[in-house]
């Protein structure tokens, strides 16, 4: 135990603490996660990569990763814009705004995805303005963008909202002192410090995208091949009671949520060392 | 006065070249609100404005039956027993990563975040993989006539597992910032352990705490896709209230599936309002110190 303890340290609890973080943290996290692993690890290797590629399994990458990566681009957008007006400019009820970008992370998907379904639908609040317009967007990839967007919301604008509130306004000064005009400075000199945040953020809003279940389903249509995302596959299996295939496909879910994982952190990494 | 006017306008002029032209501000604030506006605002005013198309009278009565109010009564049970127990936890891995250090703790850091990134229809099949009847430990299970998936202990695992880092994530950084100074000092002037905690580390955490607590509630009480892997969804018996707004809204029965709704983006509201308060509340604190 020696080793585990920092010199001089006189607080008391080290061990009792940890030893319950660690065994609270494995029957709660690991073990249960590992037991997908080992049951995947029961198929055989061919028997698993003819479940995970079958076509209707591929489509459904395709459409979970393919709206994942346009919500994400959409919320880096419309995220540093926001974020930028929430920094920079002032206007009324702009507390009120403030707190209301969270509000993806506090409305339980479920509700938001009725809710959601409900406006964009023809004769919705939206919906009823695109319709004559021959742009359908709740039952159809569309509604997956739409929803995947909602829940992705928050994650860029609270990345980049605290590095826009620490950038020097000196540098601005200085960049338009040397002739830069408004745009430029923007271009070549805040934008580029904001880059590992945006990333950050768009990495987080894509994972949370590709994982997401409630908020799509309702407004999806959920046609295989067309409008099916991963999960709800896996939720299809499963009442199948083909657990061999759900277990397949969530270990190829897990896995690539395990990359992103890995990502997000080296982007965060990467914008720390980028602030110092 | 002239030296002052001068200041004046050098400021003014700098102003000028570090923000943008009127027209740009504006137009950039109004796509940002219409943004939020279209995205955020209209879908949150969609859920009440739906719940009570049909009158006040008819969303009561959808808030008062019977499977409506057992739903309720079980995702109040849900909170009850996985908020404290991660609390718990939440509290301990903080006080054992922040307050001291030992080889491996970016690794822990990492595990304990892992629930975040698990899609939550993960996070409940993992259970039916144990505790189902093809499980692991299903055979034993059923023999023993222990259920536990489709059945509300199913449901507080998979919930427990979904809100495993809230409390956590929201200490480790604030006690890290907070370094050991005070406690060590109350150690040396002769407090016991369990007297330093209460007296000196637990005032310091305490808006730590209720932020993450509020999170992890507003989690378990809205939790969907895990919870709905290991629920079985037996009316009036394993259907929490998210449950119970799906099963109304496939029903076609939208009035009442919206009036549930309802109470969950009230709990929504209510957390955003206590998060906004919380986050003024450090924020005074810190101007303080």
């Amino acid at each position: 135990m020696k080793l585990f303890k920092s010199h001089n340290n006189v607080l008391p609890g080290f061990a009792p603490t940890l030893g319950y973080t660690v065994l609270y943290l494995s029957l709660v996290v690991l073990i249960p996660l590992s037991a997908l692993v080992f049951k995947t690890a029961e198929m055989s290797w061919i028997d698993f990569v003819e479940t995970v590629t079958a076509p209707r399994v591929l489509a459904s990458y395709r459409v979970t990763f393919g709206a994942a990566l346009a919500a994400a681009s959409i919320n880096a957008v419309f995220g540093v814009l926001v974020a930028w007006v929430l920094v920079r400019y002032r206007f009324p009820g702009k507390r009120l705004v403030d707190a209301l970008v969270d509000l993806p992370f506090a409305l339980p998907t479920a509700v938001a995805g009725i809710t959601l379904s409900t406006v964009y639908s023809p004769n919705g609040w939206i919906g009823r303005i695109l319709e004559p317009h021959g742009i359908k967007v709740a039952f159809t990839p569309l509604g997956i963008i739409v929803a995947m967007t909602f829940i992705g919301l928050p994650f860029v604008v609270r990345t980049v909202q605290p590095v826009i509130e620490e950038l020097d306004t000196e540098i601005e000064e200085a960049a338009a002192c040397l002739g830069a005009n408004r745009w430029q400075t923007f271009r070549r000199v805040l934008f580029p410090l904001m880059t590992p945040s945006v990333l950050t953020g768009f990495a987080l809003a894509f994972a949370r995208a590709v994982g997401e279940y409630g908020s799509i389903i309702f407004i999806a249509g959920n046609m295989p091949m067309v409008s099916e995302i991963t999960p709800l596959l896996i939720i299809t299996k499963l009442e199948q009671y083909d657990y061999r295939g759900a277990t397949a496909i969530a270990t190829v879910m897990l896995v690539a949520s395990f990359v992103m994982l890995l990502i997000v952190n080296l982007l965060q990494r990467w914008s720390r060392r980028y602030a110092a | 006065m002239s030296a002052q006017t001068k200041t004046f306008t050098a400021k003014s002029s700098n102003n000028h070249r570090i923000t943008e032209p009127a027209v740009v501000r504006w137009g950039l604030t109004v796509i940002a609100l219409g943004f939020l506006a279209l995205f955020l605002v209209l879908p949150l005013a969609s859920v009440f404005s739906q719940a009570f198309e049909k009158g006040v009278d008819v969303y009561l009565e959808a808030l008062r039956e019977p499977d409506t109010l057992s739903s309720i009564k079980l995702t109040l049970l849900t909170a009850a027993v996985t908020v404290p127990l991660n609390l718990f936890f939440g509290v301990t891995a903080a006080w054992s990563i922040a307050k001291f250090s030992f080889p491996g703790k970016n690794l822990l850091l990492t595990l304990i975040d892992l629930p975040f990134s698990v899609s939550p229809v993960i996070s409940g099949l993992i259970y039916v993989l144990i505790f189902g009847l093809q499980g692991l430990l299903g055979p034993w299970l059923q023999a023993h006539d222990i259920k536990i998936v489709f059945a509300v202990p199913g449901i507080i695992l998979a919930t427990i597992f979904v809100t495993f880092p809230f409390v956590a994530r929201e200490l480790i950084p604030l006690m890290e910032a907070q370094g050991r100074d005070e406690e060590e000092a109350a150690m040396v002037l002769g407090a016991t352990g369990l007297q330093t905690f209460f007296r000196v580390t637990l005032p310091n955490i305490k808006w730590g705490i209720i932020y993450g607590v509020i999170l992890c509630n507003a989690r378990a009480m809205g939790e969907f896709g895990a919870v709905s892997v290991v629920s079985g969804h037996i009316r009036g018996m394993t259907n929490t209230v998210p449950l119970h707004v799906e099963i109304l809204y496939n029903e076609y029965n939208y009035t009442a599936a919206f009036a549930v709704a309802s109470l969950l983006a009230f709990l929504a509201l209510i957390t955003l309002v206590v998060k906004t308060f919380v986050e003024w509340k450090v924020q005074q604190q810190l101007k303080n110190s």
